[in-house]
């Protein structure tokens, strides 16, 4: 199915089952831990090996003699996987450097050796007697030092062009009655998602089965062919039921393709989990940006020029953290300018994590909107609403926005929070130690779509199955798709059958860039539709004139039911939703107001968030249930980034140092008391059939600003190095 | 994990002679600490005495009006114990800002007083660590240390004692009672008992082979307001940048003790002798002698300001 005109009328509009609070059809399953995760595969692979990742030591060089012999006389060894004996490899194109190192080392923790034993224990023990003697190289792992010699990289791929120019802001900017001019940091993050990276691996002459932790199937299955030298066909990815991603599982990593290599070299299944220790060296993290922000305005806090510079690092042939992007689209300005510079680190390589570019450009931008709501003597919200625009500002009127509720989102989040009670100078309101403060932080997040298919089936008992390779990573996949069935073919969400993660399934849209929900439920609807065709045929009824209630199909006061249809053979249909250029012609986007109240203790500079509450637009909400909770769960990563989270770089050795949960803070419940979200009514006629929009970004897009413009208002100190720690509060304050 | 093997002690004294009589013997109780570590391979004992039988779980009176903590008491009872919640508030406050409640489940009271460095050096074993490995360097110095120690350090370890526990315990003036590999008991005043690092920061108690520690005692109450104050970078489940236990007594003799910021739990008698001086003159008392890096300088500001909030929120008190 085509989807290049606005969607009209149709059956998910009755808003029976879609749009309502649904409990996760999964549940029960993951509760109960019958849910098979890729490392417990026992069902599938009873006498799987263990395989332990050795990552180098260093984080460049080379390697200059490798010894196994120890490791390989150890109990219990079955195998050792190294460069020297895996055979050429190729590498997948959405990896920087190769999964498996040697004798060349990228990065630190890049995986050098897989030691594969009877037991996990034997396996970890005989990884230590692996000996490496390395050749280190001089690297430059320190992104201030680098920032000079960063360079415009190029266009295309997910960032679009590097630089974008507007009218002329140098000018504009300059003429300004009143000018923001600020440097915003922003430290690399780690995903820090519950489930590591695993895989389960086995060969069956030439055909490899991957039971896997992978956001994205189908990219997966050509990167492992790409890497292993085999046809796609030989390859199978099963991936139902996933631990949390937040974009670390998008891609091929090193779990899988050691346990492919592992399996084949001792002829038996082999499973592999990357160590929670190894996982922000070995895979991949949210880099670390520099940002500049300029604006120009009026007296009235108009905006007449906007530019936001970033620079990021990345290994050679790595990407850029493009976080100027939102600042193109989001205000409002004549004059405008946006530049990503890019620099060469020899880091770990960056990659997505959870709204790549916003979640660390809005760190920058809605602060900057804050200081300059201060000097104009705005209040931060009539600021934002001040320069809300229709249409996409570098493009013109003639690119409207789909929908854009903005405006909508910051009164009625203004209101629900109580913002008007807000003392809007720095510093004056007290609650025993506490001072207390409150701030206002816009949300966006672009609304990507891609092509996504699925099959439905009715079986002899009614029962409607579905079938994609859609994944669910814990967001609530698998009830979206369900509702989606159960409404386009008129029966109940427990009369649905869902599977999900597996390559011999229709390829999806996968799970990534908040595009999964809404692209992959726009397949089930294509697929419903042709099922609903098939069923009507069978039925004799005109499709126009069938309905499809309680399990039956009617026409008049006719009726037949779903199973005698089916019959004992079943129906089958399949379908994929192509989408056209209407992302071109409309700028299809999510928006929300994220507003916080922060206490922070008059001695100690302690930062305690005392509530939460926001309101987001993303066209229909599929799920309300399951849609709150990516929202609160991307608040409460955005209260993360804003007050703890931090990748520490050893400039000297070239690695994250804090490289384990104890050491890398994420926030813990007594850190996040109370959120409240609000969602405004909105669809969505030219994002998909569906009529709605990703929603599992766009909570953590500017709700860490929030939190420090909060604390700003609290104290009056402007704190623009993330993250927003003790040291820096008492330092600030003495200076 | 290296292979090990594994025994159940039957006395204090068999435990006590098993250890030293075998070649690189540990003593297990609740394992959060050692078992950690043995994965990682920074901890590879040969041999494992477990000493969780051996009824060192107990607490009890002493005929000198103070109270007997067994070895074994695990970390949530003893914060739970109403003579500790009415006598010894600051401990009680002190385990409970530790660690999570399953950690505090398992732990037990001596195993928190010889809990290891939390260091990220020492953690990563492709770095240098004089306290792992003894001559390889400190890769703390020079590098990343926001959470590190400023006081007791050396130029071979900055680690900080990461035990909350223990700060209480030194304000309260514990004593370590252990029975040595010759069967003979002993009583080490706590302030003798964690070493500072010097130049052989791997040495770490004055725990000699094969010693045990069988109770800690602490000696009668002292009445007062019990405090203990922890600031860290999130509200729970974290290691302190700063933290206090405090008594602060009626007739204005108060003392103090602070953790986050030394090699071991710190106190001075000229903190406590500033009492009456008020929060700066504790912070300057406290902090001479202080070693800081451009990281953890701010530490200095802490202590003082945390000092501050204490003499003046008395909410915060409690």
């Amino acid at each position: 199915m085509k989807f290049d005109t606005p969607a009209i009328t149709n059956p998910i509009d009755k808003g029976r089952v879609i749009g309502v609070a649904h409990d996760r059809i999964d549940g029960p399953a993951k509760v109960t831990g019958s849910a098979p995760y890729a490392y417990e595969r026992h069902d599938a692979a009873p006498n799987a090996a263990y395989g332990w990742i050795v990552g180098s030591a260093i984080a460049k060089g080379t390697i200059a003699a490798m010894d196994l012999r120890a490791a390989e006389a150890a109990p219990g060894v079955l195998g050792i996987v190294t460069h020297a004996n895996a055979g050429k490899l190729g590498k997948g194109n959405y990896n920087t450097a190769p999964l498996l190192g040697g004798p060349a080392i990228k990065h630190y923790d890049q995986a050098l050796a897989l030691v594969i034993a009877n037991t996990f224990e034997n396996a970890r023990a005989a990884a230590k007697l692996v000996r490496i003697d390395y050749a280190p190289q001089d690297g430059k792992f320190d992104l201030a030092a680098e920032q000079d010699n960063a360079v415009k990289p190029p266009d295309g791929g997910f960032s679009g062009a590097a630089d974008s120019a507007v009218g002329d802001f140098d000018g504009a900017f300059a003429k300004a009655a009143v000018r923001i001019d600020q440097r915003y940091t922003t430290p690399d993050h780690s995903h820090a998602m519950l489930e590591p990276h695993a895989t389960t691996a086995a060969w069956n002459g030439e055909k490899l089965t991957l039971w896997t932790a992978n956001q994205m199937i189908a990219w997966s299955v050509g990167e492992v062919a790409k890497t292993l030298g085999i046809p796609k066909a030989n390859v199978r990815l099963v991936s139902p039921y996933i631990g949390g991603g937040f974009g670390a599982k998008l891609f091929l990593r090193a779990d899988a393709l050691l346990a492919a290599l592992g399996a084949k070299q001792i002829g038996r299944p082999v499973k592999v989990a990357i160590a929670r220790s190894q996982i922000p060296n070995n895979t991949t993290h949210r880099p670390a940006t520099i940002q500049r922000i300029r604006i120009g305005a009026d007296k009235n806090g108009v905006i007449d020029a906007i530019g936001h510079e970033v620079w990021s690092g990345d290994l050679p042939g790595g990407g850029t953290e493009t976080a100027a992007m939102q600042t193109r689209l989001l205000y409002g300005g004549a004059h405008r300018m946006t530049a990503h510079r890019l620099a060469t680190l020899d880091l770990p390589e960056g990659n997505a994590m959870r709204a790549p570019g916003e979640a660390v450009g809005l760190l920058a931008l809605e602060v900057a909107m804050d200081e300059l709501a201060e000097a104009c003597g705005v209040d931060p919200v009539e600021l934002r609403i001040r320069n809300d625009v229709q249409y996409d500002p570098e493009a013109g009127a003639q690119r409207p926005y789909s929908s854009r509720k903005l405006v909508e989102c910051l009164r009625a989040g203004a209101d629900r929070f109580g913002w008007s009670k807000r003392n809007a100078k720095p510093g004056k309101v007290r609650d025993g130690r506490w001072l207390v403060g409150m701030g206002v932080a816009s949300a966006f997040r672009n609304n990507l779509v891609g092509k996504s298919g699925a099959r439905i089936g009715v079986d002899a008992t009614g029962k409607v199955i579905v079938e994609t390779d859609m994944t669910d990573i814990g967001t609530g996949s698998y009830t979206i798709i369900g509702q989606t069935a159960a409404e386009m073919l008129g029966v109940s969400l427990d009369d649905i059958i869902v599977r999900l993660g597996d390559s011999r399934f229709p390829a999806s849209a996968g799970s990534g860039g908040q595009w999964g929900a809404n692209s992959s439920t726009a397949g089930v609807y294509a697929a419903a539709m042709a099922l609903r065709a098939k069923l009507a045929e069978k039925a004799g009824y005109p499709i126009d004139q069938a309905q499809f209630d309680d399990g039956l199909v009617k026409m008049g006061n006719q009726s037949q039911t779903l199973a005698a249809l089916a019959g004992s053979e079943g129906l089958w249909a399949q379908d994929s939703i192509e989408f056209g250029d209407l992302d071109k012609r409309y700028v299809q986007a999510t928006f929300g107001a994220h507003f916080c109240e922060v206490g922070v203790d008059i001695d100690t500079a302690e930062v305690r968030i005392r509530r939460m509450g926001g309101a987001f637009a993303a066209g229909r909400i599929l799920n309300p249930k399951s849609a709150r909770s990516q929202v609160i769960g991307a608040m409460t990563m955005g209260a993360g980034s804003a007050l703890m989270e931090a990748l520490e770089v050893d400039t000297r050795f070239g690695l994250f140092i804090n490289h384990d949960m104890a050491e890398y803070a994420v926030p813990v419940h007594a850190d996040i008391p109370e959120q409240d979200v609000l969602f405004i009514d909105e669809l969505d006629d030219k994002s998909s059939p569906m009529k709605a929009k990703g929603v599992g970004e766009l909570g953590i897009c500017g709700a860490g600003a929030a939190v420090a413009n909060a604390i700003y208002n609290a104290t009056g100190l402007r704190l623009r190095d993330y993250p927003l720690t003790i040291d820096k509060l008492l330092k600030a304050q003495m200076s | 994990m290296k292979s090990f093997t594994y025994s159940r002690a039957t006395s204090v004294a068999d435990a006590a002679k098993t250890a030293a009589s075998t070649q690189g013997a540990r003593f297990i109780a609740g394992g959060t600490n050692l078992l950690d570590l043995m994965k990682l391979q920074i901890e590879t004992p040969t041999h494992l005495i477990d000493v969780n039988h051996l009824g060192l779980d107990r607490i009890e009176p002493t005929p000198e009006g103070g109270l007997r903590i067994g070895a074994l008491v695990r970390n949530t009872d003893l914060a739970a114990d109403k003579v500790v919640r009415r006598d010894y508030g600051v401990l009680s406050r002190a385990l409970l800002a530790g660690a999570s409640g399953q950690l505090r489940n398992k732990a037990t009271t001596a195993g928190n007083l010889l809990q290891r460095a939390r260091c990220p050096y020492f953690y990563d074993t492709n770095m240098p660590c004089n306290k792992r490995k003894p001559g390889s360097g400190c890769g703390a110095i020079g590098g990343i240390s926001r959470s590190l120690a400023i006081l007791g350090v050396s130029d071979a370890c900055i680690a900080q004692h990461p035990s909350d526990m223990a700060v209480a315990m030194r304000l309260l003036d514990a004593q370590v009672d252990t029975v040595g590999a010759d069967g003979v008991a002993r009583a080490i005043p706590i302030v003798d008992f964690h070493m500072l690092p010097g130049d052989t920061p791997h040495v770490e108690t004055a725990l000699k082979s094969g010693e045990i520690i069988t109770s800690v005692t602490l000696p009668k109450p002292i009445g007062g307001t019990h405090v203990y104050r922890k600031v860290r970078d999130r509200a729970s489940y974290a290691f302190a940048l700063v933290s206090v236990a405090a008594v602060f007594g009626k007739d204005g003799g108060s003392r103090f003790a602070l953790g986050g910021i030394g090699a071991k739990p710190w106190r001075t008698p000229a903190a406590d002798a500033a009492a009456s001086s008020g929060a700066k003159a504790v912070a300057e008392a406290a902090l001479n002698g202080a070693r800081t890096t451009h990281h953890n300088d701010f530490k200095k500001t802490l202590v003082e300001r945390t000092l501050a909030s204490l003499y003046r929120h008395k909410e915060a008190r409690s």
